[in-house]
This record gives structure tokens, C-alpha cells and sequence, in this order.
């Protein structure tokens, strides 16, 4: 329990300039315990990686911070608390609409709507009622721009985003998720179906982003969490085993758990 | 001496085929064979409807001799009589009704003397009666002499005969129909309003009504002079035709309508004949208790009904899906529903019918009624109609539609429903701009069979508001133009009817045929109309391959 402690002491150094802030939280899928007592910050304008084997609960975290769990039938956050901003984000006056409107999210599968490269990244502008067709170009041009995808469909706008690559939909994805300008962006595996050199170009992108947006990332690689993250999370069996910056987690780990993880001994 | 074992067995079955899939196998050859005999028959007896045959000459032996008759081979058959007996025997076209009371006759082979084809034989279709066939004899001219086929202007003659009188058959219709049919109903509007005015109800004066109806009295007298008179001159001329016995028909010029030789003209005259008849038959009313004429009203009916009814069960099955799926709490209640609303589509369609009638026309129709016609002497919509038609078919085929919706909302992958929600959409916003769009290829698969569905049926129309004949179309150029209250006709009722309760039966099966191909044939051309509106969608909401 003592290594709980560091964590959150080190936690409170910078708990000024905290996103997120995670609070002894308990998820249950109906009676299943999926997330147990998972308390850490996430700060501003970084990077953080969630890592850790399949089913540790990882992804479950991350798709509470927008309640996408809401749409889970019986899935619940049963104890503790998760602010952002300062802000209990379950509390009654949280409209769930809203908050996804300022906490993005791409997920593991490229999930374009079937419909125009420029109608999927006007799809959120339009929501939030930007009708203006002058101002819609701008927000585009800027979204694309921002996910390095201008330049290479600048001239199809108007073509089916089923066109597109892979690794080209998993961009217009993100530039679709920056169109609404969200504070945070919550990344499940962006890169999971992606071959190596689309993949280098969305990290690419990630660090771009960094500037402006927290972001989180869910991965299962572990170069990857390596190369793009500020810190780590490691996730073992719904417990958050460790968590701390990511040079220090991958060079010098304090548990022995997580040693084993990223050194490739399980998971 | 054992054989050296193989490394891979071949079986029996691997070689000759699992027998089930043989099964299968012959289960759709039986499927499919059958369909193309049913489209093959309906198909070339449709088209045989059409084709005009040679005349021939029969010469038949009586028990006084032997006799001559002129006419068409339709049927040859063997027949056995009481005592087991085979007869070879030819069913004959012969027309003439005036003459012989039939227009079909059966002719045993053995009483046939001669056939011969002569080249000189006429084929007159009529307005009344069916068709005539014979020789040309004699026709009237305008100052009431007669010509004989001899005389080199005898085709003209016939020819500006039949012309002019398709003129004044129009000018006919024109004034019968609408300028009477206008002036009658206003004197009957007036009659009203004199009647409630007399009762106290309105305001008005009753003098000014009654110079109102003189003129209009005055006006209809002078219309009905008109009809009398183009009556008249119609049938002042007359065309004479001898039938191969020698008897002699007249035929007025009000009845004439086109004349043939069909023995005389070549392939594309026959051909050019079938267009017209195909011609005729897609544009004119029915004649002679529909055994005769077209069928332009209850294609006309069958389409309008069939798109009225798609535009009511559209919406309303693709709103009560989306409920369905995307909103209401899944429990047993929803599931009971589910249940209900598949069953539904096994309900006898004769009992939507019933049910058409009861709560369509005489409760909704009843309080239309009462409510904006409270004055009418007869039922505006409290009788059958094409409005209450469409609906009732709507709601026989709106499971169809549910179940398609239902289907295709849940065939929609989760991974785009999320990213509309991660968007910041509300589930209304997704549904409405992301998933509705995806699944649009699904609904309409589901209009497209509920339409097929719904153009075949007949039982059900039969109760609210199909007829034999219906010659004032549902939508017209009389105001209001629209009259969803107005009877029509079905082409599916019109088979019926032909078929089984025609007077004359055999006169009519060729009509069953085409008027069945017709039917199939809008089937078809509106559901490829359908399915190409789907293919364009498809290609453009295409999901993801990825």
C-alpha cells in the first residue's frame, strides 16, 4: 500500500495544473469488478499512456472520463469520485452531451461516417450549430491542417471518406475529433490497426497535438508508450499498479509487476 | 499381400457429393423451373393476346348440308364425350355476336369439311358488341348512298369514316363529361343551398338561386342538343359487312372503330397492329364488361394506390422501428411487441380488409363525414375509397417495413454510432444524421417488399373500395384534381373479375392473361425503380470496408 503513497505525493506537486483527477474509483459491469480503488492526476498538455495487458480495465477508465460507459448496459462507476476541471463529471448537472463536446475521443477502429471527407469533420461544428458555410471551411481547413491531412485530400473534399487508407481514416478521425476543440483528447489504441508507417505518422501527429491538447492513450505497444508519453499508467487486473513519468517507468520500475510487463515476461 | 496405407484417404462422399447439398440443390432447381414455366406462360399467352391471327374460312358440315364460318383458331384440343369416346376438336374465334349469340364455338374436326385462308376477310372491332368478321359489303356515304368495295375511294372512304368519328367520339366524351358533369353538379350544389336556406340554416336569397338554376337548365338543355346532335351524326352512316354465310351486319358509325385485313397485311402490319392493340389496351377504358378496351384506370389505380400507400407506411414504420431499437426500454414488454408486430404479418390479409372497413370508413370516414359534409346526401368518405385503401394496405404492410428498419438500425456498426456520441451528438442527433443514413439501404429494402406486397393484393381492396369500374380516375382535372374518396379500379381486382365473373368467360381469358403480365410487369418496373434508388444510396452511405 505504501507505493499508493508515493504515487499520490508526487500527485500532489502538481495537482494545480491537473486535467483529470482520478479518486479512489470502483467500475462494475453489473457485478464484475472491472476497475478497483484507481486513484491518480492526469496534467494538462501532456501525454499520458495507459498500459497493461487486455482486460486490466484500461480501456473501461478511459471511456468513463467522456461516460461513454453510459451507453454500457449495467456498467457503472459504484465508488469514488473522477473531476475534471474541477468538475464531478457524474454529478446531475454534467450533461454527458456536453462533456463529450470538450473531452474528444478516437477510438481503436477508424470509424468514419459514410458520408464526405469534409461532412465527417463538419459533423461536430455542426452540432454545437455553426451553419455558416464560410466560417464550416475555416473549422475543416484548420482540423485537417492540425491532423496533417490537408494536404493530401485538400482537393477530394467532397469524395466518400471510405476512400480514404487506413491510416489516412484514422486521421480524419482525430481531425474530426479536434474540429470540436475539445480541452482533452482520450486515444483507445489509435494505432492498433495501423501497419508501421501510418502508425509513425499518427505518433507524429500525437506529439503535434501535444501543444494544445491533453491527451490520453491507451496502447498496447510498448515502443509506442515510450515514445510518445510524458507518463505512464501500468494497469494490472482493474488495479492501477504504477503510474510516473515515462522514462523513469520504463528504465526503473518499482514493481516488480511491471517489470515483468514491459520487459515481455507476461501479457 | 496388404495395400500400403495412403496418407490421405479419399471417401465416398468427397468424391460423389454430400447428398444434402444435392438436396438443396434440387429444391431450387424446383423453385426456379416453376417461377420461369409461371413467367413463361403468363408471358406468352400475354403477348398472344395481342398478336393478330390470320382469318380462316370453315367450312363445317350440318345436319343440312354444310355451312361457312369465318374466324380464328384460339384452341385445339382431343375432348372425350360420355361414352369415352376421343373428339378431335378446334375452338373458333368467330365474333359476330349479332348473329350467332356466341362469340367462341368449338368445332369437332370431323365435321370440318374445308379450311381455307381468304384474303379479303375484314376484322371490324366495335365500340358494343365485340368484333365483327366478313367482307366488306357496302358504306354509307354522307349524302346516304352507298359505295361497294369496288370503287377505288371505298379505303379512303372507310378510312376518313373511322377518323372523323374518333373526333367526335372526343368531342362527345367533352361535353358529356365535363360540361355536363359541371353543370349538374352545380345545380345540384345550388339545390342544396336553396333547401338550407329555406330551413333557416344560411343566409342568402332564394330568388336569385332559382334565376341562377333557369339559366343553368337553360344552359344543360342547350349541351344535351349538343350530344344528341354529334349522336346523330355519328350514326347516320353506316358500314356494311357481309358475314361468309351471306347474312349481312350493320355496323354504325357510333360503334366503328378500327378495321383490319388481317390476312392481308405482312409481318410488321402485324406487328404495327399488335402496338396498336398493346397501344389500346394501356390507354383505354374498359368496353363490354371489361372483357373489351384497356385497362388505363386500374393501372392508373393500381399505381396511385400503391404509391399513397408506400408514402403512409414508410414513415410510420421506420418511426415505430427506431422507437423500437434505439428508445424503448428492451424487457419482455418490447419483446411481446416484437413478437406481435412479426405476427401480424401472418394475419389473413381478407381481415385488414374488415378491419379497413369497420375503422377506416365507417368510424374515421363516419366523423369526416359528419364533421365537413354534414350536408351531403350521399357518403363522401364514409365509402369505400383509394384513401382508405392505401391505408389499410399500409398497415397490412407496415411489419414488413418494421422488421426491415429494425434490422438494418441494428446492422449499423457500433463503432460510428460511438463516434457520433463522442462527437458531442445527442442519441437523437446520431440516429438522425449518422445512423439513419447508414441504414437507408435496409429501409428501403423493406419498402420495396412491402410495396410488392401490397400492388399483388387483392382481397382486402375488395372491401374498401376496388370496383369493377371505376371511370372517374382518383385524381383528375376536375377541381379539387385529388379525390382520395373516389372508388378505382385494381388491376389484381380486374383478373378476378375478368376471370370468374365475367359473363363471358372465354371472351375474356386473354384479357386475364394480359392484364396478369401487366400486373407483374408494374411489379417489377417499381420495385427495379426502388432497388435503383437503394444501389445509388448504397454507394454513397457505403459501410466501411475497413
Amino acid at each position: 500500500m505504501h507505493e499508493m503513497v508515493t504515487t499520490a505525493d508526487r500527485i500532489d506537486e502538481r495537482v494545480s495544473q491537473a486535467a483529470v483527477e482520478v479518486r479512489d474509483v470502483d467500475f462494475c459491469y453489473g457485478s464484475s469488478l472491472a476497475l478497483e480503488d484507481i486513484s491518480f492526476d492526469i496534467p494538462s498538455s501532456q501525454i499520458v499512456a495507459f498500459i497493461g495487458p487486455s482486460g486490466c480495465g484500461k480501456s473501461t477508465l478511459l471511456r468513463c472520463f467522456n461516460r461513454m460507459n453510459d451507453l454500457v448496459p449495467g456498467a457503472r462507476v459504484t465508488r469514488g469520485t473522477i473531476h475534471i476541471d474541477g468538475v464531478e463529471i457524474h454529478s446531475p448537472e454534467v450533461d454527458p452531451v456536453e462533456l463529450r463536446r470538450r473531452i474528444g475521443m478516437v477510438f481503436q477502429k477508424s470509424n468514419p461516417f459514410p458520408r464526405s471527407i469534409y461532412e465527417n469533420v463538419a459533423y461536430g461544428p455542426r452540432l454545437t450549430g455553426v451553419k455558416d458555410k464560410g466560417e464550416l471551411d475555416g473549422i475543416v481547413e484548420s482540423a485537417l491542417r492540425g491532423s496533417a491531412l490537408w494536404d493530401e485530400v485538400k482537393d477530394r473534399l467532397e469524395e466518400s471518406a471510405f476512400g480514404l487508407s487506413g491510416g489516412q481514416q484514422q486521421r480524419l478521425c482525430i481531425a474530426r475529433t479536434i474540429a470540436v476543440k475539445p480541452e482533452i483528447v482520450l486515444m483507445d489504441e489509435p494505432c492498433s490497426a495501423l501497419d508501421p508507417v501510418a502508425t509513425a505518422k499518427v505518433e507524429e501527429l500525437i506529439l503535434e497535438l501535444k501543444k494544445n491538447y491533453t491527451i490520453v492513450i491507451v496502447t498496447h505497444n510498448m515502443q509506442q508508450a515510450r515514445r510518445v508519453s510524458d507518463q505512464t499508467a501500468f494497469f494490472y487486473l482493474g488495479k492501477l499498479i504504477e503510474y510516473g513519468e515515462t522514462s523513469r517507468i520504463f528504465s526503473n520500475p518499482e514493481r516488480v509487476e511491471t517489470e515483468d510487463y514491459i520487459t515481455g515476461r507476461f501479457g | 499381400m496388404a495395400k500400403p496405407p495412403k496418407a490421405f484417404a479419399t471417401t465416398g462422399r468427397s468424391r460423389k457429393g454430400e447428398p444434402l447439398v444435392w438436396l438443396t440443390a434440387l429444391g431450387l432447381t424446383l423453385g426456379v423451373l416453376m417461377t420461369l414455366w409461371l413467367l413463361g406462360l403468363v408471358v406468352y399467352k400475354g403477348c398472344q393476346t395481342f398478336w393478330p391471327d390470320r382469318l380462316q374460312v370453315f367450312e363445317v358440315k350440318t345436319d343440312s348440308g354444310t355451312e361457312k364460318v369465318a374466324g380464328y383458331e384460339v384452341l385445339d384440343r382431343d375432348r372425350r364425350d360420355g361414352d369415352g369416346n376421343l373428339h378431335h376438336e378446334v375452338q373458333l374465334f368467330r365474333g359476330n355476336v349479332e348473329l350467332y349469340g356466341e362469340k367462341f364455338v368449338f368445332l369437332d374436326s370431323s365435321s370440318i369439311v374445308s379450311r381455307e385462308q381468304a384474303d379479303d376477310l375484314l376484322l371490324v372491332e366495335r365500340l358494343a358488341g365485340g368484333n365483327v368478321i366478313g367482307r366488306a359489303k357496302a358504306i354509307e356515304l354522307a349524302d346516304g348512298s352507298r359505295m361497294g368495295p369496288e370503287d377505288p375511294s371505298f379505303e379512303d372512304e372507310l378510312e376518313a369514316l373511322i377518323e372523323v368519328n374518333e373526333d367526335r367520339r372526343d368531342e362527345l366524351r367533352d361535353v358529356e363529361k365535363f360540361q355536363i358533369g359541371k353543370n349538374s353538379k352545380r345545380i345540384k350544389e345550388l339545390e342544396l343551398k336553396k333547401r338550407l336556406i329555406a330551413d333557416g340554416k344560411v343566409g342568402g336569397s332564394i330568388p336569385e338561386i332559382d334565376a341562377e338554376l333557369e339559366k343553368l337548365q337553360a344552359e344543360y338543355e342547350e349541351l344535351f342538343a349538343e350530344k344528341v346532335k354529334i349522336e346523330e351524326l355519328m350514326k347516320a352512316r353506316h358500314l356494311y359487312i357481309e358475314a361468309v354465310d351471306g347474312r349481312e351486319i350493320v355496323i354504325s358509325g357510333e360503334s366503328l372503330l378500327h378495321v383490319l385485313r388481317p390476312n392481308e397485311v405482312g409481318f410488321f402490319g402485324r406487328l404495327g397492329e399488335m402496338l396498336r392493340r398493346i397501344w389500346n389496351f394501356l390507354t383505354m377504358d374498359p368496353r363490354e364488361a371489361n372483357t373489351e378496351g384497356g385497362v388505363y384506370p386500374a393501372i392508373f389505380g393500381t399505381v396511385i394506390m400503391t404509391i399513397v400507400m408506400s408514402l403512409f407506411v414508410t414513415p410510420f414504420g421506420v418511426i415505430a422501428a427506431i422507437y423500437l431499437r434505439e428508445y424503448a426500454k428492451q424487457g419482455p414488454f418490447v419483446r411481446a411487441v416484437r413478437i406481435s408486430v412479426n405476427n401480424l404479418a401472418g394475419v389473413p390479409s381478407i381481415v385488414f380488409g374488415v378491419f379497413g372497413l369497420a375503422f377506416f370508413i365507417y368510424f374515421v370516414g363516419g366523423v369526416v363525414d359528419g364533421v365537413f359534409f354534414p350536408n351531403a346526401e350521399e357518403p363522401v368518405y364514409k365509402s369505400g375509397g383509394i384513401l382508405w385503401a392505401s391505408l389499410t394496405l399500409a398497415l397490412l404492410t407496415v411489419p414488413v417495413v418494421i422488421v426491415a428498419t429494425e434490422e438494418a438500425l441494428a446492422a449499423v456498426p457500433r463503432g460510428v454510432r460511438e463516434a457520433a456520441l463522442a462527437c458531442g451528438a445527442s442519441k437523437w442527433q446520431a440516429i438522425q444524421r449518422v445512423v439513419l443514413p447508414a441504414s437507408l439501404p435496409g429501409i428501403l429494402t423493406g419498402v420495396i417488399l412491402a410495396m410488392a406486397r401490397g400492388a399483388g393484393e387483392v382481397a382486402p381492396l375488395m372491401l374498401v373500395g376496388v370496383v369493377k369500374s371505376a371511370p372517374d380516375l382518383p385524381i383528375d382535372v376536375t377541381a379539387p384534381f385529388i379525390h382520395p374518396e373516389r372508388q378505382f379500379m385494381h388491376l389484381g381486382f380486374h383478373i378476378y373479375d375478368l376471370g370468374f365473373q365475367s359473363p363471358d368467360s372465354e371472351a375474356a381469358k386473354p384479357m386475364v392473361f394480359a392484364t396478369t403480365l401487366l400486373l407483374i410487369t408494374i411489379v417489377v418496373v417499381m420495385n427495379l425503380a426502388a432497388i435503383i434508388i437503394r444501389n445509388r444510396l448504397r454507394k454513397k452511405y457505403a459501410t466501411s470496408s475497413f
